[in-house]
């Protein structure tokens, strides 16, 4: 019990608090080798290790699929194809029934399941899966972007028009008028964890699945239906993953769903981790584009009317196809007022593997647009791109309708494109670069700086909701546990921060634990940058609710106003009295008052009607600006990144560390995605870059050489955001722009900045060398 | 064929009989039941499951155990002090957040720590290029060099305080 005797030790603030840079809540266990993830933990005994039969064509039918050398092979338990699949054999989350766990009759990509081997050895099962044979009747596959749009146009899923204004007599108008066609790769996420599931049988119906994913609902419910039991059966969990970037948002249902399903045939536990270049081969990636633009503009640089057609490379199924090229039309204005624009998707089936999330979810390939379309402006007035780029920025007052009709409320573009302009010191640096270029005739500087405005919430507006589970135990410890995921972004590490700030105790005494269904249920994917957006709230309504009770109790027994008890750092006043918080906590149990509560959210504000193409799709807006500089070897087109400058906009940051953390990493893998990191399929539909010996991510050493990261000062979120945060997670990614125009940049010097280069992505060396090639032959009128 | 190996994994001596073909990765992962070592690529690009073997850094995913047979093997989990202490370097990852999911940093930390023993006055152009072979796909690098150099920093303290000490 409390006791006036002995006062309570008062300290000035807590250890952990929101807005500190509080290292990730499971630092100590990475660097120490004690984080567990699946393919860590201990394996129950009778464990079967099961592998893959894969597709070896891109379409075609199968008319044998001969299994017996599999089911022979030494140590095979099981070999499950279509046939055993007691529910429905469907792994797509929109129900269409066009993404099959196992292929039967017909296969459309390489790389698809056929049917799947478990046996006593992981090196067993692999073996085993190598022996099947199947005998194959090609049909013609489709497999490129081109061939798709110039053929049939076969969709996976419905395409979306946005439109404002009228782009048509904006075009026949406007004073100049460009068109063109820009390409942009795809990217395979290279989690450093791969794909994994390990399910393990329980009574009943019940089954347990382990599986490293970002969507444990989606896993719950997929399994539910492929072993056609009630979802209450399946209990799906993951305490962190290594990786996601979007990749085990859809991704990870196959793996769940096959391991579970052997786990219930067999009565064993059941573990599926692919290998590396399986993984590459059976999951999707970031979608590939060409976007076909035209352009109207003034004199003076002003865009008076955009149109833009983009193709996607959807795969062979919709997934999430849909939502990623929706989202590619909400991001192709980036920073930029279109008075008219009309903007189409095209997401075109495939024969080849389903593409599917990743970072940024098709934003990126729309701001990308964006930022070619500001790039043949300027080429065309010889102006500077970033005059061109300020000139265009939506106003704050007046010129800030989007082409889906949300205001833009919140536009802070202008200040921080000028501050950064500034701190990086821009314009003496062109005229410096100019100056180099004109003296180096093979090493060529390039420097751009690009802005990013990204929409925060899910277009899918019910996706926007959450819940947390936060239990307060007699010692004053808690548990809180909500429906997101950790994936290294430090999700974890916030919400624990907002719960100690709640209850003003050290985050030492505040413990998440591994997301599960059976705790939280009918939860989002830790998605769309939301993750700590919606759970830090939820996490945050839970703990009030807690606290509401302890204060009502306090203000019962101490005989104060409820409102005048107090939760100081480390000590909760009531009246004249003043304990410690565990004193609180147990005199309110021997009082009983609950301690557990759970916690809901919703974001307000938000709707959306797809049909229409109006609404108000996002919450906010998170922004960033990115400068970039370049050196080229107009030899051999290959480049350094000479320095990067970043001011990024994460409002009041829950955890600075953790933020800029996000922002760096975000850079580089953008930065990935538009320079070095190409996905090759053959002409038959195999990729050729299928593990990391050939498909290249930046190394340590591509890093930029100077790198100056900066969170943006005084700048709370103008929404109601948890502790007037931003979300973080995807924006930075698109800072990675910058590098592809400082390349644009340094190449357009070899013709002395009189053509757009209409450099491409990714600008490998091999293709910045191509356009190099192609300015030198045009500026010397071949 | 089976065979016996027999190493000195963390100070303490291990045998275990596995077939020929086992990888170090797996015997240290299956047989010895130490998973801090990862397996990222499979094929030695990632450098998640660097090991040191005689006080060098060697990815164990294509190393055989056979071919280490007698050695004397550090994984991440024996970089700590007895008492449970962090090792410098592993302190430093953790401080200067040279880490996001964690996966690679255990072959992060491993590769670092022989970084710094090999030349205990790493330039940051020597921890670029000493870290190639490590692949990290969340931080962009930034905070590792960081770490790195922090870490390098205090190792380089720790030693100096033994050398005064004696």
């Amino acid at each position: 019990m409390p006791d006036a005797a002995l006062p309570v030790p008062t300290i000035s603030a807590i250890d952990g608090a929101v807005h500190s840079p509080r290292p990730h809540e499971s630092a100590h266990k990475h660097v120490s080798g004690e984080a567990v993830y699946i393919d860590d933990i201990a394996e129950p005994a009778g464990l079967l290790h099961v592998a893959l039969g894969l597709s070896a064509k891109a379409h075609a039918r199968v008319t044998a699929l001969d299994l017996s050398r599999v089911r022979a092979a030494p140590g095979v338990a099981v070999v499950v194809t279509a046939a055993d699949v007691p529910g429905v054999n469907d792994i797509g989350y929109m129900g269409k029934g066009d993404e099959p766990l196992f292929a039967s009759d017909l296969v459309q990509h390489v790389g698809q399941p056929l049917f799947a081997v478990a046996a006593h050895t992981r090196d067993q099962a692999r073996r085993a899966a190598a022996l099947a044979d199947v005998t194959y009747e090609d049909l013609p596959a489709i497999l490129t972007i081109a061939a798709a749009r110039d053929g049939e146009r076969t969709l996976v899923t419905a395409p979306m028009t946005l439109t404002v204004g009228d782009s048509a007599a904006a075009l026949a108008e406007a004073p100049r008028r460009l068109d063109g066609r820009l390409a942009v790769g795809g990217q395979e996420h290279f989690y450093l964890e791969s794909q994994i599931a390990l399910a393990i049988p329980g009574e009943d119906e019940e089954v347990l699945v382990h599986v490293s994913t970002q969507h444990p609902t989606e896993v719950q419910h997929i399994v539910a239906h492929i072993l056609h039991v009630p979802n209450g059966a399946v209990t799906v969990e993951v305490r962190r993953m290594g990786g996601g970037f979007g990749g085990k948002e859809t991704q990870a249902n196959l793996f769940a769903a096959c391991a579970a399903l052997i786990a219930k045939k067999t009565g064993r536990a059941a573990k599926l981790r692919p290998d590396r270049d399986d993984d590459f081969q059976i999951t999707g990636k970031r979608h590939d584009f060409e976007i076909d633009y035209a352009v109207g503009f003034t004199d003076e640089g002003l865009v008076t009317g955009v149109e833009m057609l983009f193709a996607a490379r959807a795969g062979y199924a919709a997934d999430l196809s849909g939502p990623v090229t929706d989202r590619a039309l909400f991001h192709a204005d980036n920073c930029y007022h279109y008075p008219a624009a009309r903007l189409e998707s095209l997401p075109l089936k495939t024969n080849t593997v389903s593409n599917t999330a990743f970072r940024g979810f098709g934003g990126p390939q729309g701001m990308v647009a964006a930022e070619r379309v500001i790039d043949e402006i300027a080429f065309a007035l010889g102006a500077d791109p970033l005059t061109i780029r300020k000139r265009n920025f939506y106003g704050v007052e007046d010129r800030n309708l989007t082409p889906y009709h949300q205001i833009v409320a919140d536009n802070i573009i202008p200040e921080l494109v000028a501050e950064l302009e500034a701190d990086c010191g821009y314009w003496e640096r062109r005229a410096a670069i100019r100056a180099h270029n004109a003296r180096s005739r093979i090493l060529k500087k390039g420097l751009a700086l690009t802005p990013v405005k990204f929409g925060i919430s899910f277009t899918a507006t019910h996706y926007n909701q959450a819940g947390a589970l936060v239990h307060v135990y007699t010692d004053g410890s808690v548990q809180v546990n909500h429906g997101g995921t950790e994936m290294g972004q430090g999700l974890h590490t916030k919400v624990a921060q907002i719960v100690a700030e709640e209850f003003q105790i050290d985050i030492a005494q505040v413990r998440p634990t591994a997301t599960t269904t059976g705790k939280v249920p009918n939860t989002s994917a830790t998605a769309a940058s939301s993750g700590t957006d919606l759970n830090g709230k939820a996490a945050q309504n839970a703990a009030r609710a807690i606290k509401e009770r302890l204060a009502a109790f306090a203000a019962e027994r101490w005989g104060v106003a409820a409102d005048a008890v107090v939760f100081a750092p480390g000590r909760i006043q009531a009246g004249d009295q003043s304990m410690s918080f565990p004193e609180l906590v147990r005199a309110a149990y021997m009082a009983r008052v609950q301690l557990s509560a759970t916690g809901f959210y919703k974001t307000p504000k938000i709707h959306w009607d797809r049909a229409a193409g109006r609404g108000t799709p996002f919450f906010y807006y998170a922004y960033g600006a990115a400068c970039s500089e370049v050196t080229v070897d107009t030899l051999t087109g290959e480049y350094v990144v000479d320095r990067v400058d970043i001011l990024h906009d994460c409002g009041r940051s829950l955890n600075p560390a953790i933020d800029k953390g996000q922002i760096e990493g975000g850079f580089v893998q953008g930065m990935g995605w538009l320079t070095m990191e190409e996905l090759w399929w053959d002409g038959q539909g195999r990729l050729r870059t299928h593990a990391p010996s050939t498909y290249k991510i930046p190394a340590c050493g591509d890093r930029p050489r100077v790198f100056n990261v900066r969170l943006l000062d005084n700048a709370p979120n103008r929404e109601d955001s948890v502790f007037r945060s931003k979300a973080v997670g995807e924006p930075p990614f698109m800072l990675g722009m910058s590098v592809l125009h400082a390349l644009s940049d340094a190449v357009a010097s070899v013709a002395d900045h009189r053509f757009c280069p209409q450099l491409d992505a990714p600008a490998t060396p091999e293709r910045v060398l191509a356009t190099i090639g192609r300015l030198r032959a045009r500026a010397a009128g071949v | 064929m089976p065979c016996t190996v027999t190493m000195t994994v963390n100070g303490k001596t291990v045998s275990r009989e596995v077939e020929e073909r086992t990888l170090l990765v797996t015997f240290l992962r299956e047989h010895v039941g130490l998973t801090g070592t990862h397996v990222g690529c499979d094929t030695s690009q990632c450098g998640a499951c660097v090991v040191h073997v005689d006080g060098r850094s060697v990815k164990s995913c294509a190393t055989l155990a056979l071919q280490v047979d007698g050695a004397t093997v550090t994984t991440i989990e024996g970089l700590a002090a007895a008492d449970g202490a962090l090792h410098p370097m592993q302190a430093a990852f953790r401080e200067h957040h040279g880490l996001q999911c964690g996966f690679c940093t255990p072959g992060m930390v491993m590769s670092a720590v022989d970084l710094v023993n090999s030349n205990p006055s790493l330039s940051e152009q020597d921890i670029r290029e000493g870290l190639e072979g490590n692949i990290c796909r969340c931080t962009g690098y930034h905070n590792i060099v960081k770490a790195v150099q922090a870490g390098a920093e205090a190792m380089n303290a720790d030693q100096a305080a033994k050398i005064a000490a004696e």
